[in-house]
């Protein structure tokens, strides 16, 4: 009595996340993920915000939309071949590659150390006594994403050791009586409500960009959310097969810029002389520490460049890319009232004249 | 719909509408300090778990115990994945980030269980909002009494409702409505008109409806809305402190706009369909739990699993426990043959009993929890309060830098408040010291008592707390609230030695015009380091206090 049946949609929902199209506004957060999609290096997103703004949705959906990766079969790190720095295809030597979504990994709060990097595996230690090494989520997120929500109240030693292996794209585990090494590039996306705590600065200037998300304010807008939101969740396959087109599309637009940015490595692309000299201007401007914050602006110019098939970095890309990259970059006095993405934009104004 | 819903009607239209969309509902969140039996008994079969649950129950994993005994792996089967059952969190407000967390995980991809959140919070304690926002139904059954048994809910026609779900079409109008209506009583989240929607197209299928009609919509924000209001409409919310200001909020403003369009149908549906006084309750009570804002989640610590490691000791394993691996099979090693001998047959390689286990250990030093205590009477108001809130902002400016978590305690006119329950979101502690108003009596006592309470509760939750008390020493209210001034110091004397007495950093700082003798006193009796507030040097006192507490 009183029990239904699971719905006949939620067997869809468990594969199919919402299409990343289908996402109303919130485009600053779209175009940052997209460009992070293209050129890893940027680093990872970090998206602060309110509750229900639509970040993990975000997130879930931008790994249907990118295109799958080859792995050798059965390789728990997705490695690409069977290279011997891999640990597993080291010893399993497989022979067929097969293609698998780009992974999206959660890492979910009060996770371990040992879920995080991997450990010894007890099943095989405690029953036939063999020392091996159970992979955590690090390898799992090797070549895609990994998404932590509410990284403000991830434990900052996890935070730490997160960034140094998405800096380094190596993880390495020494302990136990292990010693393993193999490659961990992943993006990393935090996400976070900042009314309930904050993160050190050394840690926000680990993430490429930031972003600071608000809900729709706009009535028709936030109705639109909630009919694409509906309509989704009351028949998910008809809502796919609605959005399939505009998915493939941008799918098929981020392929292309990625295949640019792998042409541009030879110099066929070049970025002109004062595109450095602004990216320059602009963090002097701002007094952000460190050259990070130049780096990371150059990068996502570029990738931005590469999305809109321009044949060169110009100071508009620089502009539209400077908020996400640099705002939380910024020398804060942190009782100091003004937000950051309007010292950003008055910074813009000022050093380009306009 | 033409007499209000009660309570008790609430929680049986609940019950209906969550067994027809468990998946899109989300689950109950339930406030009764009593076990609300019948709806429980409604609700069919479900699993428990409490806030303890580990991840292995939760997902499944190695059954270690049944492991070691059977010498081949156990699993179990994570509660998790069963899709149509139903978990329900007793103890719903102790429940951590972690457990909640992966409860919201798994709520967002629409597998799992529905949740039944049990909470038996007093006062501020409840559940975590992250988790709340996701459960469609919030029922406070704290004012319900009487003991007769309820009738139990009408449980017919659910599983032909629920197949009729997908069918029922939702109206642009009715999306439109519940979208402004959500905007007119201030609530923000886009998950809110998202499960009112969800739960109004249960009520038409239940109905045997095609399409989402006028009367469905009331039901679901009666029940889905309505405990969620922050603002009754038409009335200005008195402090807009709790959102952000209102220049840079446009939502503040288009909401505002809106309020002016009279004729609100589903609104007036929703507060014909409520008892009497059901909204203003419950707008005056979100109104105080957003002013104290969201938990300190932070804070809390389960136990200390890092720091520098310890030898490890012989235990059982749980949730919060971790093995040390080598330790347990040097433990096992010497046994072996001898175990072997005895269970020729077994089939593991290594037979390990569970009191060979041995877990890991560390030692970790405890985060540092700053207590203000700032006494905003009048007497300080008139001269130093503007500096004191300038010391306490750079005080914070510093906890902030060195990763303490800062709390807030004003004493004021009668009695003593916490206004920032421990944190280390400066956001919040800068907003709250910021509106904290001054006049009034100086109830010491109090604020001493408060000081205390709290610097005990955060003891008990693992960490390290100090004291800075911000007065000018003059006491002029009992601790009973009257105003009798010798009393009052009698009172201070007698609570600032029990505050002596959890042997706790602690510093003075003397808020008067000029150096208070009652305030060296204070500080005398507390065994505190005692600063005057040199004239307009908030970073001398900063240095000062950090160099006191430091010791």
């Amino acid at each position: 009595m009183g029990r239904s049946k699971p719905s006949r949609n939620s067997q869809a929902r468990m594969t199919q996340p919402f299409p990343f199209s289908a996402i109303v506004g919130q485009d600053e957060m779209k175009l940052a993920l997209i460009l992070t999609a293209i050129d890893p290096t940027i680093g990872g997103v970090l998206v602060f915000g309110d509750r229900g703004t639509g970040k993990s949705t975000a997130v879930r959906a931008l790994a249907a939309l990118l295109p799958p990766i080859e792995v050798m079969e059965g390789c728990p790190y997705n490695s690409a071949t069977a290279s011997k720095d891999c640990p597993h295809c080291a010893e399993a030597k497989p022979t067929r590659q097969v293609s698998r979504p780009t992974p999206v990994i959660d890492l979910p709060l009060g996770a371990t150390e040992d879920r995080v990097c991997g450990a010894l595996d007890l099943e095989r230690a405690l029953t036939r006594g063999e020392k091996a090494f159970e992979p955590g989520l690090l390898a799992a997120a090797n070549r895609g994403y990994l998404y932590i929500d509410e990284v403000n109240l991830l434990e900052d030693h996890i935070v730490d050791l997160l960034l140094d292996v998405a800096a380094s794209g190596e993880n390495v585990v020494e302990r136990e009586g292990l010693s393993i090494r193999h490659a961990a590039k992943f993006v990393l996306v935090g996400s976070g409500n900042p009314e309930e705590g904050e993160l050190r600065p050394q840690l926000l200037d680990r993430f490429g960009l930031s972003l600071e998300i608000t809900t729709p304010t706009d009535i028709a807008q936030r109705v639109e959310v909630i009919r694409r939101r509906d309509a989704y969740e009351t028949n998910t396959a008809a809502f796919l097969k609605r959005w399939r087109a505009q998915d493939t599309r941008l799918r098929k637009a981020i392929v292309a810029a990625v295949r640019r940015a792998k042409d541009a490595s030879d110099d066929s692309f070049k970025i002109p002389q004062a595109v450095y000299e602004d990216c320059a201007r602009l963090c002097v401007a701002l007094g952000s520490d460190g050259l990070r914050g130049e780096l990371t602006l150059l990068r996502a110019a570029r990738a931005l460049a590469f999305y809109e098939d321009a044949h060169e970095v110009t100071r508009d890309h620089l502009k539209r890319v400077a908020p996400m990259a640099l705002r939380h970059r910024l020398r804060r006095d942190p009782l100091d009232e003004a937000s950051s993405t309007t010292r950003v934009e008055r910074a813009i104004a000022e050093t380009f004249g306009d | 719909m033409t007499d209000p819903l009660s309570i008790r009607e609430q929680v049986r239209w609940a019950t209906r509408l969550l067994a027809v969309d468990p998946n899109g509902l989300g689950g109950i969140w339930i406030r009764a300090r009593m076990r609300p039996t019948g709806l429980l008994r409604d609700l069919g079969p479900m699993r428990r778990i409490t806030p303890n649950t580990s991840d292995e129950v939760l997902y499944g994993g190695l059954d270690l115990t049944s492991t070691l005994a059977a010498g081949r792996p156990v699993r179990s089967e994570g509660l998790l994945k069963h899709q149509s059952s139903r978990l329900c969190l007793s103890m719903a407000e102790r429940a951590g980030r972690r457990l909640t967390a992966r409860l919201s995980m798994a709520l967002d991809q629409g597998r799992g269980p529905a949740i039944i959140a049990l909470d038996e919070g007093i006062d501020d304690e409840r559940l975590d909002p992250g988790l709340a926002d996701r459960l469609a139904f919030h029922l406070d059954l704290n004012d319900l009494h009487g003991t007769k048994e309820d009738p139990p809910a009408d449980m017919t026609g659910i599983e032909d409702a629920a197949m009729r779900l997908a069918d029922v079409h939702a109206p642009d109008e009715i999306l439109r409505q519940t979208v402004m209506l959500a905007g007119h009583l201030g609530i923000d989240s886009l998950r809110t008109p998202v499960l009112a929607i969800r739960a109004a197209r249960a009520a038409a299928a239940l109905a045997g409806r095609k399409s989402i009609s006028e009367e469905d919509m009331t039901l679901a924000a009666t029940l889905v809305l309505a405990p969620r209001a922050l603002v009754l409409p038409g009335d200005e919310m008195p402090e807009q402190a709790e959102t952000s200001k209102p220049e840079d909020n446009p939502a503040e403003q288009s909401r505002k706009q809106e309020n002016d369009v009279p004729e609100d149908l589903l609104l007036e549906a929703v507060k014909a369909a409520l008892p009497p006084g059901f909204l203003d309750q419950m707008v005056a009570r979100n109104r105080v739990r957003a002013a104290k804002g969201a938990r300190g989640a932070g804070a809390q610590k389960v136990g200390n699993r890092r720091g520098r490691p310890l030898p490890p000791r012989p235990g059982r394993l749980d949730a919060s426990s971790r093995i040390d691996l080598i330790a347990t099979l040097r433990q096992a090693a010497p046994w072996q043959t001898l175990r072997r001998q005895q269970t020729p047959d077994h089939p593991a390689r290594v037979l390990i009993r569970p009191d060979d286990i041995r877990l890991k250990r560390f030692e970790e030093k405890s985060d540092r929890v700053l207590i203000f205590a700032v006494d905003a009477s009048g007497s300080t108001a008139l001269a130093r309060l503007a500096e004191a809130k300038g010391a306490i902002e750079l005080l914070l400016a510093e906890a902030y830098a060195r990763r303490d978590h800062v709390a807030l305690i004003a004493f004021r006119g009668a009695g003593a408040e916490i206004l920032l329950p421990p944190t280390r979101s400066l956001v919040q502690a800068k907003r709250r010291l910021g509106s904290l108003p001054g006049g009034g009596g100086t109830p010491l006592a109090a604020g001493l008592e408060a000081a205390g309470r709290l610097a005990e509760l955060v003891r008990s939750r693992g960490a390290t707390p100090s004291v800075v008390l911000l007065t000018d020493g003059k006491a002029n209210i009992t601790h009973d609230g009257n105003a009798d001034r010798p009393l009052a110091a009698q009172d201070a004397e007698r609570f600032a030695k029990l505050l002596t007495q959890l042997d706790l950093p602690l510093a003075v700082i003397d808020t008067g015009n000029r150096p208070q003798p009652q305030a060296a006193q204070l500080a005398r009796t507390l065994r505190a380091q005692y600063l005057p507030l040199p004239r307009a040097d908030a970073y001398t006192m900063s240095r000062a206090v950090s160099e006191a507490l430091q010791s």
